[in-house]
């Protein structure tokens, strides 16, 4: 193939990933966020503690993130059916990506959330802050730098995702690099499908590094 | 002040507090000294309820805090300022952002807090850091700007959970000077706990010691001193326990240069060997103790001679 063949390829092709990923990420942390936050508001010694809800969650959680990527997929084929309309295509994807990175950015948001200081909690406890207000004005700004890791990692780990999607007719890079790298023996669209692939996360990485260390003030 | 009465706290099966009164007047500094574990800080943390007793009644400023609901708490508490051992700044903030943080709770507006957060640097000497972090201060400047966040709601009360332990000798001492000039020009009430004995001899005025969950004694330091066998009094001058069979402890709790045992050596048939002794500064001015031998022929004469000049004279069997 020659690059005029293949550009054709590529620049739809990376539209496409950069499309079903961006729009899992924001689903992912509209969902994601306040279960992570949830994780630590009811646990144990929280803010609200309800221990039994926080177990529930936790399962929840948990049973998300034993299933592989590829099986959770096609099992929740019904539900993408039920959300989108249809189950080819980008859009379709969205549903099955957001629903496998929710439990993982959660985890995540809980990390991250039990790394502020219990000192800083009670501190705004005896100045009478409500549980709402120590969440948004104690708990996300301390927690800002390692939600902002947290979310990074998770935006990489989804290109990972998408790329099993092109697998299932969702298209993207993942799809090009089987069907043209797998199916047709295209090795030179395949090495620059990598390349590509590589290029962006470690773009996306640094960008979230840099940011993450922007926010910290420790 | 504040008036604490019966409470109780057990964790599991290790009794926190134990049955622990406290009595703290307007106005002053009460201190409350014990070893970590002796139960000061649950006490102090039952003051503004970040730990609810098992039993007994909290009282701040006349209000019945273990009767409220969480709102009305909340509102209580704002009325409550503390500062705490490693500051408990939020990182994420700026020095004034993290002073306005009360504010903010209070629903004061933004025009209105950055006047006062303004007023509240100056006041404990931190103009021009407002938009510093925290991480650029000293451990001195992050306990200013702890103070300055605790006054924000114009507190009739501030509670010091080990306020200067994290620091050096003398940031100490210019924080406890702080807390000083702060409870004589606001007329802040301040209860402080702390391991330090040397906090309780530079700012506080009265002082209640604790250990294993109760309060061993506690009572204004000038009137402890002047109790012979106080527990105050043996910690602040450490002198070797038990006394020597035979040795006086003397306590002057007036001008300790007052020459009272050349008077008695002068006056009567004795001989006075001195043994160990020390002179503090307090709350009420000096204090010395001094242990001693006495013998002779008029002991009995010389020691009731001492009473009588004021001396607090202790005898060891």
């Amino acid at each position: 193939m020659t690059w005029e063949e293949m550009l054709p390829l590529l620049g739809p092709a990376t539209l496409e990933t950069a499309q079903m990923v961006g729009w899992s990420a924001v689903f992912t942390l509209l969902l994601g966020l306040p279960l992570g936050v949830a994780l630590v508001v009811f646990d144990r010694g929280g803010l609200r503690p309800v221990p039994v809800l926080k177990s529930v969650l936790g399962f929840v959680v948990n049973v998300g993130r034993s299933l592989p990527f590829i099986v959770l997929m096609i099992a929740i084929i019904p539900f993408t059916r039920l959300v989108v309309g249809t189950t080819i295509g980008t859009a379709a994807f969205v549903v099955p990506l957001t629903v496998g990175a929710v439990p993982f950015f959660a985890r995540l948001v809980e990390t991250a959330l039990r790394e502020v200081g219990t000192d800083v909690v009670q501190a705004a406890q005896a100045m009478g802050a409500s549980r709402t207000t120590i969440v948004r004005k104690v708990l996300l700004p301390e927690a800002l730098p390692g939600l902002v890791a947290g979310l990074t990692v998770t935006v990489v780990a989804l290109i990972g995702y998408s790329a099993m999607a092109g697998t299932l007719g969702g298209g993207g890079l993942g799809d090009l690099a089987v069907r043209y790298g797998y199916q047709r023996f295209e090795t030179l669209l395949m090495i620059v499908t990598v390349v590509l692939l590589l290029v962006i996360v470690q773009l996306l990485q640094s960008l979230g590094d840099w940011v993450a260390r922007r926010l910290s003030h420790k | 002040m504040i008036q604490a009465s019966g409470l109780r706290k057990q964790y599991g099966t290790t009794v926190a507090l134990d049955g622990v009164d406290l009595h703290v007047r307007e106005g002053e500094i009460y201190g409350v000294l014990g070893q970590s574990g002796a139960g000061k800080s649950t006490l102090l943390r039952c003051v503004n309820l970040l730990e609810r007793p098992d039993a007994g009644a909290v009282t701040v400023a006349g209000q019945d805090l273990t009767a409220l609901g969480s709102r009305e708490l909340n509102r209580a508490r704002q009325r409550i300022g503390m500062i705490h051992q490693h500051f408990a700044l939020l990182s994420s903030r700026t020095v004034a952002g993290n002073v306005a943080f009360p504010l903010e709770v209070m629903g004061v507006p933004r025009a209105e807090r950055e006047r006062r957060v303004g007023e509240l640097l100056e006041l404990v000497g931190l103009d021009g850091r407002g938009k510093d972090h925290p991480h650029q201060l000293s451990g001195g400047q992050k306990q200013r700007v702890g103070i300055a966040r605790a006054l924000a709601g114009n507190p009739a009360v501030l509670l010091s959970d080990e306020a200067t332990s994290a620091l050096d000798p003398a940031t100490t001492q210019s924080i406890l000077a702080l807390l000083k000039r702060l409870n004589t020009e606001l007329g802040l009430t301040i209860l402080l706990i702390t391991h330090e004995m040397n906090v309780v001899k530079s700012v506080c005025d009265s002082v209640a010691i604790m250990a294993r969950g109760r309060i061993e004694e506690s009572g204004a330091i000038a009137d402890l001193i002047r109790t012979p066998g106080s527990r105050l009094t043996r910690e602040i001058f450490p002198l070797p326990e038990p006394a020597p069979a035979g040795s006086v402890t003397l306590t002057f709790t007036g001008d300790p240069r007052q020459p009272v045992v050349s008077e008695v050596v002068r006056k009567f048939a004795v001989d006075v060997g001195i043994l160990g002794g020390s002179i503090e500064d307090l709350a009420g001015g000096p204090v010395g103790r001094l242990r001693v031998t006495l013998d002779g022929a008029e002991r009995a004469a010389a020691l009731a001679y001492l009473r009588d000049s004021g001396l607090i004279v202790e005898e060891a069997a």
